[in-house]
């Protein structure tokens, strides 16, 4: 069932090309809301450091603005927020080098589902429950 | 009590494994102590001055006595530390007393566990090896140590007497629950710029201090008998003292997390990073002010033109709702009843004790067969909030026995049994007083608020323990502790401000200068409840004493209470009458040390 609701999330090696399609890079500190995300293929956002959490809430509001491209982490990103990356809309995460990519993927099968909805889409369990 | 169903079941076990697999790459060597860090942070594992401390989540205060048997077997088998460690950290501490003008300290202790201001559980020599150990053992409960720490959002508190007060409109358990499912785990919101702590009640007093905290909700009912949220936001302690602002005055309640998740969120994205002293949503709401409001606002607005997925179906509420369904309010016959209370009429006579015990630690229930008692965790010769691992085994036998097996951790870190029948508050009476967990001082002087301070903390700058007990000691009298009637003292070691010292009537502040100890004395500060009124930080009364000058500080302010106040006039509403300064005069005149130094 938890597959069933991830959309497909790609892990990617520190020296992952971004290649021709067109890309957005937004800073942390702009506004994901006034972003112009016409006629792009991508967006990476940045974690400067992995504890700077701002990245997750400009996913979250890029994907409700109905952006189907990839969105894809870059910066000091660990295994252990994959799960957050993924829940949060991003479709693409390049790891830190010395992460372990294995066991990332690994953590990411680790719960079955949560209490919140969220992007991917989820609904939160009690929508689902009480449907 | 709510009832964990077997998803939250297998939720929290889900959570002891992520974390034993942390823990794990931690000691291989495959994960490092910076990126381990906020990850035992999120599970409550702090590394303190001389090992690690672990702080149990307690939603809402509530406890089973199943849960209070797991935190004794915690502290006897769990929380240790070998002799060695034991003794090099003692040996540390005792360099502390032979500084000039410091208060010769109680020895440190082991195998205990303590209640916090926000009504959780902390243990203090649990080795780190042993952590997924104890997550599991926690996990058989239902307990665990989710958000108590870290830059996310924190264990939701509430009123103690949530549920059984007198004065309350709305029970705020299952919004507390809800709330606290939505939080756990949040993806979003595990790496805010600050720690991020919601408070909730629904009575008419705040027993719960909701304006010190980053959000404070009062849930009430309109005149159209709508229940909704009144909304706080941008309170809290630290370096800089705020009350919360309204944003809110009345929000329907099934939007409470479509609006939180907007409160959140601009935080998240405007919250300063740069400066962890400025980074709490209280600087964000003081700097930007309505900006930030008509911000959230904004959000909010967005989120509702999303499909607001967040907003809390009636059937929801209904399911949790059912967990707290109270007793009957014929429980307690109403002639056993009657009965009972002429005879607690007699028993008071024939024992000052007993009367005592009444008077101050026991109060009225929404039932009117049922009282609610508190148990006192402050005595003489263990630190405030203090519970030895005999004294959690023998709680949990209270609990059960005389309070339909519950008890609340509260914000003055003792434990509320809320659940007790008027023909049984004699016999808990007696087992709580061999217990030595009778003491008649709920809510007086000797009720203090102190964090663990220097003794434990890495943070502190100062012990609070010593002067704790230095108080305790000087205020052992029962007749002149009545006499001086209610009175918050709070102690903090440092300006993180655990232990509350800006809403205390007194606080006590540790500081450090040039590698000694110093404390401030502030006075006026209120949590909000009603004694004190309105939520305020106090106000210092002059530079810090030396540790030995406390005491005699504290007397002498409350001789200038003593000699100012009117009949039945408790110690914050003289304070607020008459004023400061024959306090400040009084307090400045009781210095020795300091006064000889003059230049601290």
């Amino acid at each position: 069932m938890s597959n069933a609701m991830n959309p497909a999330f790609h892990i990617l090696s520190a020296d992952t090309p971004l290649g021709e399609a067109h890309w957005l890079d937004l800073d942390n500190d702009a506004d994901a809301h006034s972003a112009e995300i016409e006629a792009i293929d991508g967006i990476t956002l940045h974690f400067p450091k992995f504890s700077d959490g701002r990245a997750f809430s400009q996913a979250v509001i890029l994907r409700r603005r109905g952006f189907t491209g990839d969105i894809r982490a870059i910066g000091d990103v660990l295994i252990d927020q994959l799960m957050q990356m993924q829940r949060c809309g991003f479709s693409s995460a390049v790891l830190r080098a010395d992460q372990d990519a294995t066991h990332g993927r690994h953590l990411l099968q680790h719960y079955s589902s949560f209490y919140q909805g969220d992007i991917r889409p989820t609904a939160p369990r009690f929508a689902q429950t009480a449907a | 009590m709510y009832h964990y169903t077997a998803f939250d079941q297998q939720f929290v076990r889900a959570r002891a494994a992520q974390y034993r697999d942390q823990l794990e790459r931690n000691l291989a060597g495959k994960l490092g102590d910076d990126e381990f860090r906020p990850l035992r942070l999120q599970n409550g594992w702090y590394i303190q001055r001389y090992a690690p401390m672990l702080r149990v989540a307690v939603p809402y205060g509530e406890l089973n006595s199943a849960q209070l048997r797991v935190l004794a077997t915690i502290a006897r088998d769990y929380d240790k530390p070998n002799a060695a460690l034991l003794a090099q950290a003692q040996k540390t501490q005792d360099k502390i007393d032979q500084q000039a003008g410091s208060e010769p300290a109680p020895r440190l202790t082991t195998q205990y566990g303590h209640f916090t201001t926000r009504q959780n559980v902390q243990f203090n020599w649990i080795k780190l090896e042993d952590s997924a150990d104890v997550m599991d053992l926690l996990a058989s409960v239902n307990l665990h140590g989710i958000q108590t720490s870290g830059n996310c959002i924190r264990n939701i508190t509430s009123d103690e007497r949530a549920g059984v007060a007198v004065d309350e409109v709305v029970d705020p358990r299952p919004y507390a629950e809800v709330l606290r499912q939505w939080s756990t785990l949040h993806p979003e919101f595990a790496y805010l710029p600050r720690k991020f702590k919601i408070a909730i009640t629904g009575a008419v007093e705040d027993r719960a201090a909701i304006l010190w905290h980053d959000v404070g909700l009062r849930v009430l009912s309109n005149a159209q008998g709508e229940v909704g949220f009144q909304v706080f936001v941008g309170g809290g302690m630290g370096r800089t003292p705020v009350i919360g602002t309204e944003i809110r005055a009345f929000l329907p309640w099934n939007q409470i997390i479509n609006y939180l998740e907007a409160v959140v969120r601009v935080y998240n994205a405007w919250g300063r990073r740069d400066n962890m002293y400025k980074a709490r949503i209280k600087i964000l709401v003081k700097a930007e002010g309505q900006r930030y409001i008509d911000e959230v606002e904004a959000e909010y607005q967005r989120i509702l033109a999303a499909g607001a997925q967040h907003t809390i179906p009636q059937t929801e509420l209904d399911r949790v709702r059912a967990c707290f369904v109270a007793p009957p309010v014929d429980l307690v016959p109403e002639a056993v009843q009657r009965v009972a209370e002429q005879q607690l009429l007699i028993q008071a006579r024939e024992d000052k004790a007993f009367a005592r015990w009444l008077q101050q630690n026991v109060t009225s229930h929404q039932n009117p067969g049922l009282r609610v008692a508190t148990l006192s965790f402050k005595r003489l010769g263990q630190a405030p909030g203090d519970a030895t691992a005999d004294q959690l085994q023998t709680s949990a036998d209270l609990a059960e026995a005389f309070s339909a097996g519950e008890v609340r951790v509260n914000h003055d870190q003792n434990l509320v049994l809320p659940w007790v029948r008027v023909d049984q508050l004699f016999a808990l009476w007696k087992a709580a007083s061999a217990a030595g967990l009778a003491r008649a001082n709920i809510h007086l002087l000797s009720d203090m608020i102190a964090c663990p301070g220097g003794d434990y903390c890495a943070l502190a700058n100062a012990r609070s323990l010593p002067i704790a007990a230095a108080i305790t000691e000087r205020y052992q009298d029962l007749d002149e502790l009545f006499d001086l009637g209610d009175i918050d003292l709070h102690i903090s070691g440092c300006i993180n401000s655990c232990g509350h010292h800006h809403s205390g009537h007194i606080g006590i502040l540790g500081v450090d200068k040039d590698g000694q100890e110093w404390y401030q004395v502030t006075l006026g500060g209120s949590d909000g409840s009603a004694l004190s009124g309105v939520a305020k930080p106090g106000k210092v009364v002059g530079p810090s004493f030396a540790a030995a000058e406390v005491v005699d500080v504290i007397e002498a302010v409350l001789d200038v209470y003593k000699d100012q106040r009117t009949s039945g006039e408790h110690f914050a509403r003289t304070l607020e009458r008459v004023g400061m300064e024959p306090f400040k005069t009084a307090a400045n005149a009781a210095r020795q040390a300091t006064a000889r130094a003059a230049t601290v």
